[in-house]
């Protein structure tokens, strides 16, 4: 029998159906995977009971034929979903031991279609981090190496566990979370598809606030097709998230294989940066060309407001954050430091149990919140917001289907290698990614090629505001050009 | 816009986290770092346009207004760091 671990999900899907193989035995076989693989620290909690429990019960349903859509299939939480009964940190240390007493709407959803849980993924603390190097419980290992070279690699962030994970075989796919980049970045450095769905297309409820207004999650997979399978699983109106969208969930498995000829594909001048490698550069020219070999049409765009972005965001997002994260008090939940009075008992909880980025961010939050500083930061920056939305709109106006860009400006880097003066260079990595959240589009990261050090890289499909189905076409398109790439095992 | 110290200090607490006299310096720096990124924002032309309210054009629903949730004190209180039967505790606050 093949290795259980190296299946993608659709075809442990077969498999189970045809009854080659049990959940039990496909769930074991990732849970060795896991033990054998904890030098990477994706998983920050593993629940091996729960997953075999929950493997027998699919077994049984599959044997009586009532199986859901992912009846059997093991998956990883990214440690930002509340699991009922089961540690939930956010990855910081101010959330402590919290066990949550109700589970988020994703999570209940995929176990409703019968998917097990291996475990809980390590983030960046709170998802502020674009390179899982902000987590309490320390950074990810890539599984991904530089050809010839024994340096440790980041996997990206915030969502590194559920990427590293995925590249890693150690679960058939992860939920993620994407606030400026967080599925895509990650995606992309580890050779993983990942898709953030259209603001609204998922409910929100039951996983760690970071920026109420960009936040939306969305699956990390093996292939496309494993994406769309997860995606239908954990999108669909949730009344208990007042901006989550009733319309009803497409078949997102139907959009694979979909032709795509004649659709108009635009390519935006301005993420053509200066200085940008060259590497990059082609693999978005080669990227260009499968579509059109596929035969779409490309077509130059201009999105002009590009490059403002990333600063509206620093200013939105910790804006966000400041007011969500006044909740961690020392008061309900999770961790307490004594004080004098109870000013500052919250002032030394907090100082304690927020890491270095988190009370930055909540600090620059409060700062551009603050009397006197509204209007100049906040306001201004809700304003770009909406110059940054019209320029999808006009170019989707125009018949565009969907934006191809490059998903990141370089392959993966070394720990400790980015941010560490200036913590601008850490943001930049999301330059390409941020404006999709800004505009609430969906955006798609699809494995695409390597650098010239044998690292993968990735390109980004941008579409229309609940047109995930073409991304999925489309994506499917750059999969099968590109092929899948999986890294040398060396764990 | 730039912070001194003593803004520094100020957003500190407005924030509610105890800063260090050593780290004042540090933080200042790295906040400056950001607000000078952001900097570039004061280029564009906004004159006219909307502040964006919601990033999806739709109305925001509104539940009806009835008790669907309830008699879960053991659930609300699980995880405190200190409780007295169905009470969070705090440090004294009024004297």
């Amino acid at each position: 029998m093949t290795d259980l671990t190296s299946l993608t999900l659709a075809e442990a899907r077969k498999g189970l159906a045809a009854k080659t193989f049990t959940s039990l035995e496909l769930t074991d076989a990732h849970l060795s995977a896991m033990e054998a693989a904890r030098v990477l620290n994706a998983f920050v909690l593993e629940t091996p009971d729960q997953a075999r429990a929950m493997a027998r019960e699919a077994d049984g349903k599959i044997a009586k034929g009532d199986a859901g859509p992912l009846a059997g299939i093991p998956l990883g939480i990214k440690d930002l979903f509340a699991t009922k009964g089961v540690r939930t940190t956010a990855c910081s240390k101010i959330l402590g031991n919290f066990v949550p007493t109700y589970e988020s709407t994703i999570t209940s959803q995929l176990w409703r279609d019968g998917a097990v849980m291996l475990g809980k993924l390590n983030n960046d603390e709170f998802a502020m981090g674009s390179s899982n190097e902000t987590s309490c419980f320390g950074p990810v290992g890539n599984p991904w190496r530089r050809e010839g070279s024994n340096t440790t690699l980041v996997p990206g962030g915030s969502s590194g566990g559920s990427a590293s994970a995925v590249a890693a075989l150690l679960c058939m796919g992860a939920t993620a979370t994407d606030t400026g980049g967080s599925i895509r970045q990650p995606a992309a450095f580890t050779a993983t598809v990942g898709i953030k769905p259209t603001y609204g297309r998922c409910s929100r409820w039951g996983i760690v606030a970071f920026a109420s207004s960009l936040d939306q999650a969305g699956p990390i997979a093996r292939s496309v097709r494993d994406s769309a399978m997860l995606l239908r699983s954990m999108a669909g109106h949730d009344p208990k998230d007042t901006t989550s969208v009733d319309i009803a969930v497409p078949d997102y498995e139907a959009a694979i294989g979909k032709s795509v000829k004649g659709m108009k594909i635009g390519i935006p001048k301005e993420y053509r940066l200066d200085g940008m490698p060259a590497e990059i550069e082609k693999l978005w020219s080669e990227g260009a060309a499968w579509l059109k070999a596929a035969g779409a049409e490309l077509v130059e765009v201009s999105l002009p407001h590009t490059k403002y972005a990333l600063p509206a965001y620093y200013i939105v997002a910790p804006a966000e954050a400041s007011s969500n994260l006044a909740r961690y008090d020392g008061v309900r939940y999770g961790l307490r430091e004594q004080g004098k009075n109870i000013i500052e008992l919250y002032e030394n909880t907090r100082a304690e149990g927020f890491g270095a980025e988190v009370r930055r961010r909540v600090m620059i939050g409060t700062y551009v919140l603050s009397a006197g500083y509204y209007d100049a930061y906040y306001l201004r920056a809700q304003k770009v917001r909406t110059l940054i939305k019209k320029d999808f709109e006009d170019c989707f106006a125009k018949g565009v289907s969907a934006i191809l860009t490059p998903a990141t400006p370089s392959a993966a880097f070394g720990i400790g290698e980015k941010g560490g003066a200036d913590p601008v260079e850490m943001y930049l990595n999301d330059i390409f990614t941020v404006t999709v959240n800004m505009a609430g589009l969906p955006g798609i990261g699809v494995p695409a090629g390597k650098d010239a050090q044998g690292l993968p890289l990735g390109l980004q499909l941008i579409g229309r505001p609940f047109d995930e189905e073409t991304l999925f076409s489309l994506g499917e398109v750059i999969e099968q050009a590109a092929g899948r790439f999986t890294p040398a095992r060396w764990w | 816009m730039s912070v001194d110290a003593v803004t520094v200090r100020r957003i500190a607490h407005l924030a509610r986290i105890a800063v260090r006299d050593d780290e004042v310096s540090h933080l200042q720096g790295e906040l400056n770092a950001m607000l000078a990124f952001v900097e570039q924002l004061s280029e564009v032309n906004v004159e006219g346009v909307e502040p964006m309210t919601s990033v999806t054009p739709m109305e925001m629903k509104k539940r009806q207004d009835v008790v669907n949730d309830g008699e879960i004190a053991d659930d609300i209180v699980a995880n405190a760091p200190a409780t007295e039967g169905h009470f969070f505790q705090v440090p004294k606050v009024v004297e």
